[in-house]
């Protein structure tokens, strides 16, 4: 199932670059349970090991929904994900995840978003999206956060904006003039109007749905709410973006079919639909990468829920993207295949799988790459 | 991940900041070295003089105030420098924080008490058979845990904001921030408190006195995970971080081989959770051993831990023999030049520049090293530098700096009711207290803190603070507190010493202000409010 890594040479290998094509990442903070999404109904050892949380085969009552003879979707995605996948423009790249095996969140979230080798010194102002961006000159990239997440920081400047709740900045237009004036001169002008800049361009496109809840319109909550306004910023101003959704730690009673995490996969599902929806025809030109610090132990643990693994399930979804498909390297999931007898092993390292994506989308050659990744292998799954 | 600002918690003041840290300040203080009265008064001092002492004041302290400007001016910038740098122990603090009605929820029990009666609480939870109700119980746990954490912020937010000793309080941030702990690592909200009470205690004395006290800390033993360290099971977590971070220096020439090492050193330091009443200590077959077991508190040295075997660390062999080990480490790494380098490198990043000059660096690094490690020592000299004075009302002030000399501007003789406001704010710039995952501490570099985001974020601070009380005297009394509608900024101070500081260009902005609300947003806006 795995495709051989691209070598450098002299050949050019890669495609060409996607003409405005547009990158988010989300973050889910707290390592998503991918067994609960993705699932391995192949798998009689995952309905063993979880004899209370494991979601049923399709056909069954609230069973998964099979996408082919071994994977299925959560029922909570039917609506959502599901419709993607069958058009194609939802791939899953499980047994993903990084070689850091701390199982720690902090640990393994700054070692993905760092992106630099493990084992050395780690560099904590130069996050590889700020690299990306370094090397995409002509990029807007934005932090959709509250503060500029480590996988943005670094030598370029990218500002950041929080779209979760968004309320009329208290400092108004005129009073902004009269702030920038002050600054003017000083080494400080140029930072002060980008800001002042990035919150117009935020609030002139967000104008809409301010005048539609003016209107009564009930407003979308939670993620989805948030995933409208990305959708609308990505639409318009910005083409490379970083949001953070949390709540996936399900140490305890992560419910099954329905549940805990089927109400919070139902939402992101719920989200992702609506940020396709809100970008219109630059959906075709979108890839947004999902992805999670680690994944969780492959069995349930004593409070029906799991606790912190390894390796994980990318979802890589957009209008530009090869889906319709579970890609990358993959085993059967039996006991022996476990890592240290726990949780899944990974075999496509993120920054392989990241490195070749970005080679596609944007046409980036061998030392583009290694400044992102640097001694990464790059590896084409394909993916766009 | 979630930080939960509960607006009710904040208690405040006197009986917080009478109780807990003047009791706990005064023994640190009495073994300080004694004052450098017999110092000869130089060429460096004299320049020292000379600076204009509005600024040497909103340097060196949390921010100007009307009151502390009065007092530098009476009694000239040395001998203000000089209380500053050797602090009475027993500072008198404002009368209106003793008025303050409600207490914080840290330091009613002492911090092992706490953590023993909650980690048993812990226990009962996990064994409750109903899961909505263990989960329930949980969540209850947590928000203790949170609380706690809240209060210890609300006292160092009140205490640099209204303590007299205010390089001692900005050192107390310094120190912590050097010997950076991450409240959401198992309880550590628990062991905050105590932890920030070693480091003020020890703000402006020995180095070494300092780090002996940090290592056996249980905050910095479960956070960087010592309390795992044993022999044969070595962890290498603490023993890196000892000499990259709080020591040498990444550049101080040490090996992958000395991390190994020290870690080796460390083994069998550790923390214990249980009570000390109902667990007995460990049985040793070697009397000796047993009489080199130590339990204070949670901090526990248990010797079955500890790797016996001989050690070598920068070229020094080391005996096993316990825990003498250690220290006879700690003495090798507080007199290495490269630690008197590191230190002064950094200690001057966070007064002075991005990039001290090496002969500052050199200055403060031989002074360290002359006094064998004396802070405040070190801090006089670097005062007294010319780069030091040619830094003045230039170097731009990180989030910290920014939120607490703005809320001193604002309301130095009207306490404070409640911090959370500055916590949430703090947070939103991402440099909330106890907020930094990583053990380097949050960067000390201008760069790290003018991003276009930032900026923005600030400027709509500026505006909550000078718009209104900004839920700054909010309590959850049934009787509503008095509550200011908005501060006064065109004070005496700013007549005084600010408003000659300020350009045409704001001098201009701030005219065009259509109320007064907006003449201090303005004013806190800025680009002359954004330095020091």
């Amino acid at each position: 199932m795995s495709l051989a890594p691209l070598a450098f040479g002299t050949t050019v290998l890669w495609a060409a670059p996607r003409a405005g094509a547009r990158l988010l990442v989300v973050f889910l903070r707290g390592g998503l349970d991918t067994h609960h999404l993705l699932v391995p109904i192949g798998s009689d050892f995952y309905y063993r090991v979880r004899p209370n949380i494991a979601i049923g085969r399709p056909g069954q009552e609230n069973g998964s929904i099979g996408l082919d003879s071994y994977w299925g979707l959560h029922p909570a995605v039917l609506e959502t994900l599901a419709p993607m996948y069958l058009r194609k423009q939802l791939a899953f790249v499980p047994f993903a995840g990084t070689d850091d095996d701390s199982r720690s969140h902090f640990e393994t979230q700054d070692s993905i978003e760092l992106g630099q080798p493990l084992g050395g010194s780690r560099d904590f102002q130069s996050g590889f999206l700020n690299r990306l961006a370094q090397r995409l000159s002509a990029s807007r990239p934005i932090a959709l956060t509250d503060q500029v997440p480590l996988a943005m920081r670094g030598r370029r400047e990218i500002a950041n904006v929080a779209l979760r709740s968004v309320a009329k900045p208290a400092v108004d237009a005129r009073q902004s003039t009269l702030i920038a004036s002050m600054y003017a001169g000083t080494r400080l002008a140029a930072a002060v109007n980008d800001g002042f800049g990035v919150r117009e361009d935020v609030m002139k496109q967000l104008a809409n749905e301010m005048s539609d809840s003016a209107r009564g319109a009930p407003p979308a909550k939670g993620f989805e709410a948030e995933a409208r306004r990305i959708g609308r910023l990505l639409a318009d101003e910005f083409d490379l973006a970083f949001v953070d959704v949390g709540g996936w730690d399900t140490h305890v009673g992560q419910g099954a079919a329905t549940g805990y995490l089927a109400n919070r996969l139902e939402e992101l599902g719920r989200g992702l639909r609506a940020l396709a929806d809100e970008m219109g025809p630059r959906w075709n030109d979108t890839v947004v990468i999902a992805i999670s610090e680690f994944g969780r132990t492959f069995r349930e643990n004593g409070n029906r829920g799991t606790d912190h693994g390894h390796g994980t399930a990318y979802l890589v979804l957009g209008g530009a993207v090869q889906g319709g498909r579970v890609v990358g390297e993959q085993r059967a999931i039996e006991e022996a295949t476990l890592h240290e007898n726990r949780d899944l092993p990974v075999f496509n390292e993120y920054r392989s799988v990241l490195g070749g994506l970005f080679a596609r989308l944007y046409g980036l050659n061998g030392a583009d790459l290694e400044a992102i990744f640097p001694q990464a292998k790059p590896k084409d799954l394909g993916l766009v | 991940m979630e930080i939960l600002i509960d607006t009710r918690i904040v208690r405040s003041a006197a009986r917080l900041i009478a109780t807990l840290s003047l009791a706990t300040i005064a023994p640190g203080c009495s073994s300080r070295t004694p004052p450098l009265a017999a110092e000869p008064k130089g060429e460096s001092g004299s320049r020292l003089e000379t600076l204009d002492s509005y600024a040497l004041l909103d340097r060196v302290s949390w921010g100007a105030t009307a009151t502390s400007l009065q007092a530098i001016r009476s009694e000239g910038n040395r001998r203000w420098l000089q209380e500053q740098l050797r602090p009475r122990p027993d500072p008198s603090l404002p009368p209106a924080l003793a008025q303050a009605t409600v207490s914080l929820p840290i330091g009613a029990q002492p911090m092992a008490q706490r953590v023993i009666g909650l980690a048993e609480r812990r226990k009962q939870i996990d064994a409750i058979a109903d899961e909505e109700a263990r989960s329930a119980t949980r969540k209850q746990y947590q928000e203790e845990l949170n609380a706690v954490a809240r209060g210890t912020a609300t006292r160092m937010l009140l205490m640099a904001l209204y303590s007299p000793n205010q390089l001692q309080e900005r050192m107390t941030w310094f120190w912590f921030n050097h010997f950076n702990v991450f409240q959401h690592k198992n309880d550590e909200r628990l062991l905050l408190a105590d932890y920030e009470q070693t480091l003020r205690a020890h703000a402006l004395g020995r180095f070494r006195d300092l780090l002996g006290a940090v290592v056996r800390h249980p905050a910095m033993l479960v956070y960087l995970d010592n309390a795992q360290n044993a022999a044969n099971h070595v962890n290498e977590n603490f023993a890196r971080e000892l000499m990259e971070l709080h020591t040498l220096g990444v550049d101080g020439g040490y090996t992958q081989r000395d991390v190994q090492e020290l870690a080796r050193v460390l083994t069998g330091f550790g923390v214990d959770r249980r009570d000390p009443s109902t667990t007995p200590p460990p049985k040793f077959v070697l009397a000796d051993r047993a009489a080199q077991y130590v339990r204070v508190g949670l901090y526990e040295f248990n010797p079955h831990r500890h790797d016996y075997g001989d050690k070598q660390v920068l070229g020094v062999t080391i005996r096993g023999r316990g825990p003498g080990e250690l220290d006879q480490v700690l003495d090798l790494l507080s007199r290495n030049p490269a630690t008197a380098r590191h230190l002064s490198r950094e200690i001057a990043q966070y007064f002075v520049s991005d990039a001290p000059s090496p002969e500052l660096l050199d200055k403060m690094a031989s002074r360290f090293t002359a006094t064998d490690g004396d802070i405040a020592a070190v801090l006089q000299v670097m005062f007294e530098s010319e780069q030091f004075a040619q830094s003045l009302r230039t170097r731009f002030k990180d989030p910290v700096n920014y939120v607490i000399s703005a809320v001193r501007l604002a309301y130095a003789d009207k306490p404070i009711l409640n911090a959370a406001p500055m916590i949430a704010w703090l947070n939103r710039m991402g440099e909330g207290p106890y907020n930094r995952q990583t053990p380097d501490g949050y960067p000390l570099i201008e760069s790290a803190w003018t991003g276009p985001g930032q900026l923005t974020t600030r400027f709509e601070i500026a505006r909550a603070i000078g718009s209104g009380s900004a839920g700054l005297f909010k309590t959850d009394e049934p009787v509503p507190t008095e509550r200011p509608a908005f501060p006064q900024l065109s004070n005496q101070l700013y007549f005084e010493a600010i408003q000659k500081r300020l350009s045409s260009a704001t001098l201009q902005a701030l005219g065009q202000a259509s109320s007064p609300q907006e003449w201090n947003m303005l004013l806190l806006s800025s680009p002359e409010f954004m330095v020091n």
